[in-house]
C-alpha cells in the first residue's frame, strides 16, 4: 500500500515537473524542472522495481548504509568544492581565465556562489548529515528512526545541491549571501530538513541510553536553528510559479539585518555548533578517552546558544543599521570569545595524558590542528567585529582569510579526521590503507591553510590601508585599480595554498578508496558487512 | 506604544534579565551536588554500543 502511495506521489511530481519545464519562463528554471523530472522518474523506477520485496527486520542493526553514502558524498563534494575554489582563486589572480566563451556562465561572479555553497552546504552539509546519523545511533543505542526516511534525507539533500549548483551557473539566485537558492529550492530544503529533524528527534525519543550525550545537543541545536533561520531569511514571493524570480518580503535595512542574522548564524550553528557535535563525539573516540570536562561542555553549549544568535549585526558596521544594533552585535561577538575558547580547551584537554598519540596517530593530529584553527579563528572573529578594527578589515581580503582559516582549518580538518575515522569502521576494514598518505594530506593541508591565511592578512591589511590613505590636501592617494594591482603576488600565493589543500583532499580520496578496495576485512566476531 | 518601541524596551530590560538569569541558572545547575557521577557516566557512554543497538546485545549491561 505504502509503495503504491510512493509511486503515485513520484509519478505526480515527475508529471508536474515536465509541465513546469514546458512552461518555464527562464533557462535555469527549465533545467531545474527537467532535473526534478529525471530524479522523480529514477526514484519511481527504483520503487517500482523493489515494490513488494520482503523487508527484513533490521532493528538489531544500525542504519549504516546511509552513513556510507554520506561519507562518499562528503569526499566527492569536498573535492568538487575545493576545485572550484582553486579555479576562482586563479581567476582573481589571472583575469584572463574568465574566458570569453564562458561569459555569463563560467566567470567569477557565477562560480563564486557555486564554490561557497559546494563547500558549506554540499561538503559541510553531507558531513553533518553523515555524522548526525552515525552519532545519534551510537549514543542512543538505537537504529535510526523512520525506516528509509534517512535515504530521503540523503538523496533529497543531493538533489538540493544539484538544483542549486546548476541554477547558479545559469543565473538563478536570490542574491543573498549563503542563501542564494531560489524559492522552489528553498521549499525543497525545508522539506528535507524537516525529514532530517524527524529522523534525528525520533532516534533520540527511542534511545536506550538514559541520557542524551552532549554531541547530540549541538547537532539538534544546529538542525532546529538552521530551520528557523532558513524560514525567516527566505521569506519571498515568487514572481511566477513557472520562473525562478522572487521578491523578498523585507526591504532595505531590515532585509540586510535579517540576511546577516541568518548569515552569521549559518556560520554559528551550521559550521560551529554542528561541527562541535562532531568534535565532542569523534575526538574522545579517536583518543579513546572521555571528554575532558562534561560540565564545561554543558556550559560551552548554553553559552554558545545564548550568545551566537545576537552576533549578526557585526557584518553591518557603519551602515544604515542603527548604532545600538551594531554595538549589540559587536559586544555579543566579543563575549563569544569565552565559550569558543572554553570549547577549544575542552577538546584539546581531552588528550591530556594521551599527548603521545600526536606523534603516532596522524588522525588525532588532524583533529587537534582543527581545534587549534577553531580557537584561532574564534579569536580573530571577535577581534574583527570590534568597530575600530572592522573599519580597516571590512570589505578587504582579511575577511576572506578569516573565513578560510575557519572553514579549511576547523571544518575541513575535523571532517577529514572524521572521514579517516569512519571509513574503516563503516566498511569493516582493518585500518586505513596508508597512514603515510594521511601524514602527506595533513602537511599539505596545514601548509596550504597557512599560505592562504597569511597571504590574505597581508593583502587585506594592505588593501584597507591603501583605501583610507589620504594626502596632505585630503584627497585619496590610491585608485581602486592600484590596490588590485598591488594584490597580485598575494593572490598567487593564495591560489598555491588552495591548490595544496585540494591536492591533500585528493590524496585522502585515493587513500579512502584503497581502504575500501584493498584492505582486509576486519576480523571480529561479526565480521560480515551488514546486509542492508 | 507602538510594537517596535515596546519590543525594543522589553528586549533590553526584563527579557535581558530573564535570559541572563536563565543562563546563570543553567551553569549553576551543571555544578549541582551529585552531578559528577552522572556526568562521568554520560561522558563514557560513547564507548559502548559501537557495533549494534542495545537490545540486540545481551552482553551489554543495563545502563
Amino acid at each position: 500500500m505504502w509503495d503504491y502511495l510512493k509511486l503515485a506521489g513520484l509519478g505526480l511530481v515527475a508529471v508536474c515537473a515536465a509541465i513546469a519545464a514546458n512552461y518555464a519562463r527562464d533557462l535555469a528554471y527549465q533545467v531545474n524542472a527537467i532535473t526534478v523530472m529525471l530524479a522523480a522518474g529514477i526514484a519511481f523506477l527504483w520503487v517500482l522495481r523493489t515494490a513488494g520485496d520482503p523487508k527484513p527486520n533490521v532493528q538489531h542493526e544500525y542504519f549504516d548504509s546511509v552513513v556510507r553514502a554520506g561519507a562518499i558524498a562528503t569526499a566527492f563534494w569536498g573535492a568538487v568544492g575545493f576545485l572550484v575554489g582553486v579555479v576562482i582563486a586563479l581567476q582573481l589572480a589571472f583575469p584572463q581565465l574568465n574566458f570569453e566563451w564562458l561569459h555569463g556562465y563560467g566567470n567569477f561572479g557565477r562560480l563564486r556562489p557555486l564554490h561557497t555553497s559546494a563547500v558549506i552546504f554540499a561538503f559541510g552539509g553531507n558531513a553533518l548529515i553523515m555524522s548526525s546519523f552515525y552519532i545519534v545511533q551510537r549514543t542512543s543505542a538505537a537504529r535510526l528512526f523512520g525506516g528509509s526516511l534517512g535515504w530521503f534525507v540523503f538523496w533529497g539533500w543531493q538533489l538540493v545541491i544539484v538544483l542549486a549548483a546548476t541554477g547558479y551557473v545559469l543565473g538563478a539566485t536570490q542574491s543573498k549571501e549563503y542563501a542564494e537558492p531560489v524559492w522552489y529550492v528553498d521549499i525543497l530544503i525545508t522539506v528535507v530538513w524537516v525529514a532530517f529533524l524527524i529522523t534525528f528527534m525520533g532516534t533520540l525519543f527511542k534511545r536506550k541510553e538514559p541520557h542524551i550525550y552532549v554531541a547530540n545537543w549541538f547537532l539538534l541545536s544546529m538542525i532546529l536553528t538552521v530551520a528557523m533561520l532558513h524560514l525567516v531569511n527566505n521569506a519571498a514571493i515568487p514572481v511566477s510559479i513557472f520562473g525562478s524570480q522572487q521578491v523578498q518580503l523585507y526591504a532595505g535595512v531590515q532585509d540586510a539585518m535579517v540576511q546577516w542574522w541568518y548569515g552569521h548564524n549559518a556560520v554559528g550553528f551550521f559550521l560551529t555548533a554542528g561541527f562541535l557535535g562532531m568534535m565532542y563525539y569523534f575526538v574522545p573516540k579517536q583518543a579513546e578517552r572521555p571528554v575532558y570536562s562534561y560540565k564545561l561542555s554543558i556550559i560551552h553549549f548554553w553559552a554558545l546558544i545564548f550568545l551566537y544568535i545576537w552576533a549578526g549585526p557585526h557584518h553591518l558596521h557603519y551602515t544604515a543599521l542603527p548604532e545600538w544594533a551594531a554595538t549589540l552585535g559587536m559586544v555579543f561577538s566579543v563575549m563569544l570569545w569565552m565559550p569558543s575558547w572554553g570549547g577549544m580547551i575542552n577538546g584539546l584537554m581531552t588528550l591530556s595524558g594521551a599527548w603521545d598519540k600526536l606523534r603516532t596517530d596522524p588522525i588525532i593530529r588532524m583533529m587537534v590542528v582543527s581545534i587549534g584553527f577553531y580557537g584561532m579563528s574564534t579569536f580573530e572573529g571577535p577581534m574583527m567585529s570590534i568597530k575600530a578594527v572592522n573599519s580597516l578589515s571590512h570589505y578587504t581580503d582579511w575577511t576572506i582569510g578569516h573565513v578560510h582559516s575557519g572553514a579549511l582549518g576547523w571544518n575541513g580538518m575535523i571532517t577529514f579526521g572524521v572521514l579517516y575515522y569512519l571509513v574503516p569502521r563503516l566498511w569493516n576494514r582493518e585500518g586505513l590503507y596508508s597512514l603515510k598518505l594521511v601524514s602527506w594530506h595533513f602537511w599539505l593541508a596545514t601548509i596550504g591553510i597557512v599560505l592562504y591565511a597569511s597571504s590574505m592578512w597581508v593583502t587585506g591589511i594592505m588593501e584597507g590601508l591603501m583605501w583610507r590613505e589620504v594626502d596632505a590636501n585630503g584627497f585619496l592617494v590610491n585608485a581602486f585599480a592600484d590596490t588590485v594591482a598591488a594584490k597580485f603576488p598575494m593572490y598567487v600565493v593564495r591560489a598555491t595554498g588552495g591548490l595544496m589543500f585540494l591536492t591533500g583532499a585528493l590524496i585522502m580520496c585515493w587513500n579512502l578508496w584503497m581502504t575500501v578496495r584493498a584492505q582486509p576485512v576486519r576480523a571480529t566476531q561479526h565480521s560480515a558487512v551488514p546486509a542492508e | 506604544m507602538e510594537t517596535y518601541s515596546f519590543l525594543r524596551h522589553l528586549a533590553d530590560s526584563w527579557f535581558l534579565l530573564a535570559m541572563t538569569l536563565g543562563f546563570l541558572g543553567l551553569c549553576v545547575w551543571a555544578f549541582r551536588p551529585g552531578s559528577r557521577a552522572m556526568h562521568q557516566e554520560v561522558a563514557s557512554s560513547i564507548f559502548r554500543n559501537d557495533d549494534r543497538p542495545a537490545e540486540a546485545n545481551p552482553a551489554q549491561k543495563e545502563a
